[in-house]
């Protein structure tokens, strides 16, 4: 039984299990992805007094605030029409309703953001209609907005469930677009983000550049609340007012691409204009964003923010050494990718296995260019689709130095003899990653921070006595 | 405040707080809120009933019960989580059951193993995809000693045929594959899942073990899911009485040992909620005896010691007298410590189906005194066992609501408040100590001798932290 359990331990380890494990075609085995309505609930929380409303069974909530309480060690509301048998033979019709009297009564939301989870869809509930009988019989008020998302779990990704949740939104909030009434600001929309820290920079560097701004939605105050004494349900968020007027924005700035298609299909089709970026993490992507606010303003990019870059590039001039020939395996959403591998690649830092589970082919025809044209990119592969067993296949045969991603990789990370940095989301075992940007200059430091001294404790971890040094 | 005026004080503040519902839903809560008082015998406490829609629960569904709770710490069982990914993603290592073997050989508690359901397995059905995962499976993970397939809700609705794949797989592979019915929407709560995988065991595994013989101290430790180690602590005292602890359910379980449950001379039951219906079953059909039995806390300790030895013979009882009296001492000390720096702090409980009463006596050990508590998913039985255990005028609140518990606490002020993940920062926020008393707030074990310490320090930890002096900034009025 012992020589058993010896042999199977080694073999998981070799190149035949890999190959064995990556001819597999339905089993998925930690993938890097959740389901949509859980981004749904994170854009959601972005509204000024939003209240997320799941439609579908009890449980999800449960686990969509399970899992994002975890995260940001914040508290996380959400209610659900707690859907039971009896509603997947008669629909979830009357369960709709008196939910939404009941969370009206209680919570008093400015705005219901309801979104379905699998039972809803897969029985056809029709929210739309359910909504509108809702409020023919007075369960709420008919100057209520309820903003709706179909956000089955059985299409796409949590990053997907952001965007259908966004759009929603808008289409709820917004008055239509009108050609006289088009205000001045520009406004920005971060994506599936799990970093309040992020938003704050966002929001930092548009102030410093003199932009009139929305940021949309804003979890910032919401995920990432003062302790004060008191226990506030609705700390913050996109003001309504502005989410009203979004339609009339003068531009909007999209700063990641593959959780944001539908919703920018949608403002493009209510012609306000619409620009997207990749996520700014690192130099050149931050480059862009301010290039792009810039361009957005008119003006001169404000001195300050060319000695902000200075420094992050001060930072990078002096810890290349640390990251340059790494080799690097990374997994996590697309949007996240595409920055990290970036910076990466600026530092002169090799990526190699790089694990994609919600990958689109848009983004691996993104990523494999960038790679392509970079000479610290030619050893990498994007295995898009696949998920952390695979990655761990990966790490025992093809070894690299660190693995970058969230919590979820720390075990093949251990079994590969490899740090893991933590980025991307969810984030459970270590405290305020969330609390330190990783867009923008100053992300770029901290990414650095992060890496380096990663690097560095190992180092000094295994060192022997004569190389136990004081200058690293 | 005498007793009474404290009785009717409470009773004043359920009142006050359930004007915040409409009419209907302040009809459906009142019945699930009482406060203790010896003088009104009518006042029960409903449960086990459906949530009231839009409320805020805490409660989870049938599949957290099956998957989460019974099936995920078997250790040598590839479970599957049938259906799209969010349930089982969600599920996947966010539950301490700890379990010792090499992990991915013999041990995939933590792993999630998901078919991934898209949207054309609705449409079509995923039992095909179901023999070809299961073929997988086995051939990636070939030490597995079996496969359970975990029902998400789609499953049911779509009318996949789970049984028939895994009768044909089973005998296939040549090992157990057990279909568990747990889709989320059957029942009202996790409750209803504890059930169908008790039922699963008991259809699929029990009695179809290897025969053994059974040694005359051969006993087993039933619903202790080895939170932070708890099943290990326990273990420890069992086997320093001279009881041999041959299969724990479910914690670092294994296959075999639920296929051997009833091959002890007795099983002593830890969460009767979850587990109650097996124990039952092996009695009924096997004669294999079970007690109750509470670790939490020198003095229950002590109870459950001598009434467990007391089912077995002089030797037992001798040495069980031996272990009560080895860690008098240690634990005199505990209390020495942080009795005098917990002495009469109140605590408000929200937990399982468990620990709202088993807890209790452990606060009591430290001076502590329990004056509000409910369970998620408990059934009558559970909270007739639960008033005796409580002080007059005891807050007993079923299936609490996010905003009942949150005002239940700003007027009954509590210095501590237990419960979960989706309560912690809310009170913490209020600027109220508080500790998640699922996970033990990632400490523990907080079972047995070992665990008492661990649990003396981490309530007074919680309480007098310096941090919460610093929430009011000097400056402010």
């Amino acid at each position: 039984m012992e020589t058993c359990t010896k042999v199977t331990k080694e073999w998981l380890n070799t190149q035949e299990y890999r190959e064995k494990n990556f001819a597999r075609e339905k089993l998925v085995i930690n993938p890097a992805k959740a389901c949509q309505p859980l981004g749904a609930l994170l854009c959601a929380l972005g509204i000024e007094a939003s209240l997320p409303f799941v439609h579908g069974s009890q449980g999800c909530a449960a686990y969509f605030r399970s899992t994002l309480s975890r995260h940001y060690r914040e508290p996380v509301a959400a209610v659900s029409d707690s859907m039971t048998e009896d509603s997947a033979v008669f629909g979830g019709q009357s369960n709709l309703i008196e939910g939404l009297k009941n969370a009206n009564a209680l919570y008093s939301p400015k705005v219901i953001a309801m979104f379905t989870s699998c039972m809803a869809e897969v029985i056809g509930d029709d929210i739309n209609a359910y909504l509108g009988n809702a409020k023919e019989q007075e369960a709420i008020p008919k100057d209520l907005p309820v903003a709706l998302a179909n956000t089955p779990s059985f299409k796409g990704s949590h990053i997907t469930g952001y965007d259908t949740m966004l759009k929603g939104l808008i289409e709820c909030l917004a008055t239509p677009r009108q050609e006289d009434k088009i205000n001045n600001r520009l406004y920005v929309v971060p994506g599936f983000d799990t970093y309040t820290a992020n938003l704050r920079e966002y929001k930092r560097l548009l102030k410093v550049m003199d932009a009139p701004y929305t940021l949309l939605p804003d979890q910032s105050d919401v995920l990432d609340a003062p302790n004060l004494g008191t226990y506030e349900l609705y700390p913050g968020g996109t003001p309504i007012t502005e989410m009203n007027d979004a339609l009339n924005a003068a531009s909007f700035l999209f700063a990641q691409t593959y959780s944001t298609p539908t919703t920018r299909k949608y403002l493009a089709s209510m012609e306000v204009p619409v620009e997207v970026i990749s996520m700014p993490i690192g130099v050149e992507k931050t480059d862009k964003f301010i290039e792009a606010v810039a361009k957005f303003t008119g003006k001169d990019v404000p001195e300050e923010i060319t000695i902000e870059r200075g420094r992050s590039i001060d930072a990078m001039t002096d810890s290349h050494q640390y990251i340059h020939g790494k080799k690097f395996a990374l997994f996590g959403d697309p949007d996240v990718l595409i920055g990290v591998v970036s910076f990466l690649l600026e530092m002169g830092g090799e990526p190699v296995h790089i694990v994609c589970t919600n990958s689109t082919p848009l983004f691996k025809k993104a990523m494999e260019s960038m790679l392509a044209a970079s000479p610290y990119g030619q050893t990498a592969t994007l295995y898009a689709g696949k998920d952390l067993w695979h990655l761990r296949s990966l790490l025992v045969t093809e070894p690299v130095d660190m693995l970058i991603g969230d919590s979820h990789g720390k075990w093949a990370a251990r079994d590969a003899d490899i740090p893991l940095v933590r980025i991307g989301f969810p984030i459970t075992d270590r405290v305020n990653l969330h609390r330190y940007p990783i867009v923008g200059y100053s992300g770029v430091i901290n990414m650095i921070t992060m890496i380096v001294n990663t690097f560095l404790e190992e180092k000094d971890r295994t060192s022997t006595d004569p190389y136990f040094e004081m200058m690293r | 405040m005498s007793t009474r005026e404290t009785v009717d004080f409470r009773k004043q503040v359920v009142e006050d707080v359930l004007e915040i519902y409409p009419e209907k839903a302040k009809k459906n809560r009142r019945q699930h809120i009482a406060v203790k008082d010896s003088e009104c015998a009518s006042c029960a406490v409903k449960s086990n009933a459906k949530t009231v829609p839009g409320i805020m629960t805490a409660r989870g569904c049938a599949y957290a019960g099956a998957k989460g709770v019974v099936w995920g710490p078997v250790k040598d069982v590839v479970h599957i989580s049938h259906g799209p990914v969010g349930c089982g993603y969600y599920s996947w290592g966010n539950r301490r059951n700890l379990a010792d073997g090499e992990i991915g050989v013999d041990n995939f508690v933590p792993f999630l193993f998901t078919s991934d359901f898209q949207e054309s397995d609705i449409i079509y059905g995923g039992d095909k995809k179901l023999e070809k995962i299961i073929d997988e499976v086995v051939g990636l993970f070939p030490n597995a000693k079996g496969v359970s397939v975990l029902s998400e809700c789609p499953v049911g609705l779509i009318g996949d045929d789970i049984e028939s794949v895994a009768r044909r797989m089973s005998e296939k592979i040549e090992l157990p594959v057990i279909p568990v019915r747990c889709e989320g929407f059957r029942g009202i709560s996790q409750s209803l899942g504890h059930h169908i995988a008790n039922d699963a065991i008991r259809d699929h595994l029990l009695g179809k073990g290897p025969a053994r013989e059974i040694g005359p101290y051969d006993i087993g430790i039933i619903g202790d899911y080895n939170i932070g180690g708890d099943a290990w602590a326990s273990k420890k005292i069992l086997e320093e009485m001279g009881l041999k602890v041959v299969n724990i359910w479910t914690g670092d379980s294994t296959l075999e040992m639920l296929q051997n449950g009833h091959l002890v001379k007795l099983n002593l039951i830890h969460c009767f909620r979850s587990m109650n219906y097996i124990a039952k079953h092996m009695e009924e059909t096997y004669g294999t005896p079970w007690i109750e039995f509470n670790f939490f806390g020198p003095t229950k300790i002590k109870e459950s010691i001598l009434k467990i030895a007391a089912q077995f013979d002089d030797y037992i009882m001798e040495k069980a007298l031996k272990v009560i009296e080895k860690y008098a001492a240690p634990m005199q000390k505990v209390i020495d410590t942080y009795r005098p720096r917990l002495e009469g702090k109140s605590v408000m409980l929200y937990v399982g189906g468990l620990r709202p009463r088993h807890i209790v006596g452990a606060y009591e050990d430290l001076g502590m005194e329990v004056i509000g508590t409910g369970y998620e998913f408990a059934h009558n039985e559970d909270y007739e066992k639960t008033i005796p255990a409580l002080k007059e005028g005891t807050l007993i609140y079923d299936d609490v609501t996010a905003l009942e518990l949150e005002e239940f606490v700003k007027k009954l002020k509590p210095d501590l408040v237990g419960s979960g993940i989706k309560e912690k920062y809310v009170f913490e926020k209020m600027g109220l100590p508080f500790r998640q008393m699922h996970s033990w707030d990632y400490s523990g074990p907080y079972h047995g001798y070992e665990g008492f310490p661990i649990f003396a320090r981490d309530m007074d930890m919680a309480i007098n932290s310096p941090t919460w002096k610093s929430i009011k900034a000097p400056w402010t009025k």
